[in-house]
């Protein structure tokens, strides 16, 4: 299978090509130029669009096994290639837990039948997520994962997390951590202050964040093995992780659309769809997240895509399971928030939405190159539209963006070279 | 006038016009409550469910005895013997009582915001008898009401409420209500009791009792939940009593009209000692009474809404 793809506008991370013909062979990148013209079985025209590296979400819970009326591998990838995620790294808070090399077998095996983006396992830091006994990571590792993390828990124990970074470090697994400490956060379901106190919850204080934040960068800076954290979303945390970049601590970080597009202030009327772990802060926390995406101490924009029922979500606040559905909406809430505000450069962006979030994970994704696979996608940025969550590929709809009017629309998503999604719009196709 | 919402959720969302109706039919209904024979007919064919997910007493009595006195079928589901034991959720069990033709269903919950996802679900008006840590509106309008029969307006009124602050609703109610109707509210807790932001209802956090009641037309103080003090977030009810509780030595800078307060039940000797609770200027007893004044004019006012 020949592909050629002619006239669109290339954005690399670090830099922009115009009217570029992209020539692919067998799944890769043969070819790119100006004026190529290599004869194709089939030509997309891109004129008047963005081609940019498939994203890579390194934070989602596609919940198979086990909670597949959330969510499955097919439904998963299928709202990842429409969002333009063409390789996502999935969590591994499943039932059962992906502990053992069973488990990552099975995703992997479900993949190669019913996925039509990559999908990258990450295995548990610890068995069952407990916090306690070291996972079996080196199995795992050659069974298919590409990091480790117990995200949803935090690894509690300070010794325990130490041991992990050492003993992943040697397999070559990156470690992300989610950042939380159970005691702060004392059973809270928002973040605390005053929108809490409006509303009679129980608050997270950010400081349960920033604690936790801390003692990782500490870690990492004694063990000098690098940890990559997960969904920043504060001001104190981005503070501290700048210091530790200053001073050489091998650290990376990601945050989280919401994390910039939202506050606190959108659980009013106990909107449970705006519930979510960490939770939503404050005008300061935002402005701080995208003064740190500006600046690179954030790394990474992941989706944390968290599909939930609808009977999940529908119940009273305090009971209502955290997160948001997320692929289908992180691009163009990152174009439109920040790239069309003016924080981030478009290249900024595929840099954080995709090479960079490749680089952290091991994977020879998230750049548009001769002899790289052909993970792409055809970006429409001056489409504008609103956000209807009825629509979603997802399983789920749990998106608090519902009636969002947003810019940039994903019109095709190529995986090795195959149209894995088109918009009804697209005609290049 | 009638009132704008089918519901009563809190009374951050009621308009000062609306409070003002619901006290002045409040003092109509206290004749009823107050005479021999306490029964009128103005409820008669409607029922009125209470739906009580937390223990109660007095709520709960209060709100059945306002429906039966006004003629009302009144129906107590209480959560150890019905379904909700088995697991069915809020809005299933909301939505049967909904279609059994319920009128207004009374709801307390430990969660807040339960009566807001109640009331979006259910055709039924719904009455907030008591959400989590966010409000008590009867209990909040039982107050108002009261301060109101003693001094006749609340504007400039000078309120102290003192005691657990972070817990309580009924603080977040006060707290509410007294300053959309200009009254000035000041309040004093065990600062890991202190509930982060509260000044923005209104409220002025004052550092001592004595600071807190100078000048006060009105002490309230609220219930220290021993049951919460797994959490321990202060040392013991003694440290409790010798600092945070009220006594007569350090209350002596309120006006000498005073009145004293608690929405109950009290805990004796930690948050008040018992000459206050028993003085002649506590009118804890006429808060009772007048909650059962206040839940007839509401339950009165949200029926009358359609017709």
């Amino acid at each position: 299978m020949r592909l050629l793809i002619t006239h669109g506008t290339i954005v690399h991370a670090d830099r922009i090509e115009k009217d570029m013909n992209i020539y692919i062979e067998n799944g890769k990148v043969v070819m790119m130029g100006q004026n190529i013209e290599p004869e194709a079985d089939q030509v997309i025209d891109a004129k008047g669009l963005y081609i940019l590296p498939g994203l890579v979400d390194a934070h989602c819970h596609l919940r198979d096994p086990g909670f597949e009326y959330k969510e499955d591998i097919a439904s998963g990838t299928r709202s990842a290639a429409k969002g333009g995620f063409t390789s996502v790294a999935c969590m591994p808070n499943t039932n059962p837990v992906v502990d053992n090399v069973s488990v990552v077998n099975y995703i992997i095996e479900k993949a190669q039948k019913e996925a039509v983006v990559n999908v990258y396992p990450i295995g548990a830091i610890t068995k069952g997520q407990e916090g306690h006994e070291l996972a079996e990571m080196g199995s795992m590792k050659h069974a298919g994962i590409i990091a480790v993390s117990d995200d949803g828990k935090p690894v509690m124990s300070g010794a325990v997390m130490k041991k992990a970074l050492i003993y992943a470090h040697q397999f070559g697994l990156p470690v992300i951590s989610h950042c939380e400490d159970l005691d702060l956060a004392d059973g809270g379901c928002m973040n605390e202050g005053v929108t809490s106190t409006i509303m009679g919850l129980r608050g997270i204080p950010s400081i349960a964040e920033d604690v936790m934040v801390s003692r990782e960068l500490l870690l990492a800076k004694y063990t000098g093995i690098p940890i990559h954290l997960a969904h920043v979303s504060t001001k104190t945390s981005v503070e501290l992780i700048r210091q530790a970049k200053e001073r050489g601590v091998k650290v990376t970080a990601e945050t989280c659309p919401h994390y910039f597009t939202l506050t606190e202030k959108a659980c009013l009327g106990y909107n449970t769809l705006a519930k979510m772990n960490p939770p939503l802060r404050t005008d300061d926390d935002v402005k701080a997240i995208k003064e740190g995406l500006r600046d690179g101490t954030l790394d990474i924009i992941a989706t944390d895509h968290a599909p939930h029922h609808n009977d999940e979500k529908n119940v009273e606040f305090e009971k209502a399971l955290n997160g948001i559905v997320g692929f289908e909406t992180a691009l163009a809430l990152t174009y439109t928030t920040l790239v069309d505000k003016g924080i981030l450069s478009l290249s900024q962006m595929v840099e954080k939405l995709s090479t960079k979030p490749a680089q952290i994970l091991g994977l020879d994704k998230g750049t548009v190159a001769c002899g790289k696979d052909a993970d792409l996608i055809l970006v429409d940025f001056d489409n504008e539209y609103t956000i209807d969550v009825s629509g979603f590929a997802s399983k789920s709809k749990n998106s608090p963006y519902d009636g969002y009017k947003v810019k940039g629309r994903v019109m095709a998503t190529l995986v090795s070279g195959k149209a894995v999604y088109t918009h009804t719009a697209f005609k290049g196709l | 006038m009638k009132l704008r919402s089918k519901d009563i959720l809190g009374l951050d969302h009621l308009e000062t016009d609306e409070i003002n109706l619901i006290l002045e039919t409040a003092a109509d209904m206290k004749k009823i409550v107050t005479s021999r024979m306490k029964k009128v007919n103005y409820l008669q064919g409607k029922t009125v469910i209470t739906l009580f997910y937390e223990n109660s007493t007095r709520t709960r009595v209060s709100f059945e005895l306002a429906a039966k006195y006004m003629g009302a079928q009144a129906v107590n589901v209480s959560v150890s013997t019905s379904s909700v034991a088995k697991g069915e959720t809020l809005i299933d069990t909301g939505k049967t009582l909904d279609v059994m033709g319920s009128d207004i269903i009374i709801i307390r919950h430990s969660m807040s915001g339960a009566p807001h996802l109640l009331a979006k679900n259910v055709e039924a008006s719904v009455i907030n008898a008591g959400d989590g840590m966010h409000e008590h509106p009867t209990q909040g309008l039982l107050d108002m009401f009261t301060m109101r029969e003693t001094f006749g307006d609340l504007r400039g009124l000078k309120v102290a409420i003192i005691g657990d602050i972070y817990h309580s609703r009924v603080a977040r109610s006060n707290i509410i209500g007294l300053t959309k109707m200009g009254a000035e509210v000041r309040i004093n807790a065990p600062s890991t009791l202190m509930p982060p932001g509260i000044e923005t209802l209104g409220a002025r956090i004052c550092p001592s009792i004595e600071e807190t009641v100078e000048d006060c037309d009105v002490v309230m103080g609220l219930r220290v939940q021993l049951e919460r003090q797994k959490k321990a977030l202060f040392p013991s009810a003694y440290e409790y009593s010798r600092f945070f509780g009220m006594n007569p030595d350090n209350i002596k800078g309120a006006k000498k009209h005073a009145l004293w307060m608690h929405p109950g039940p009290v805990n004796r000797g930690i948050e008040m000692t018992s000459s206050i609770i028993d003085g002649d200027a506590s009118v804890i007893n006429d808060q009772v009474t007048n909650g059962v004044a206040v839940r007839m004019a509401l339950l009165y006012l949200l029926t009358g809404r359609e017709e």
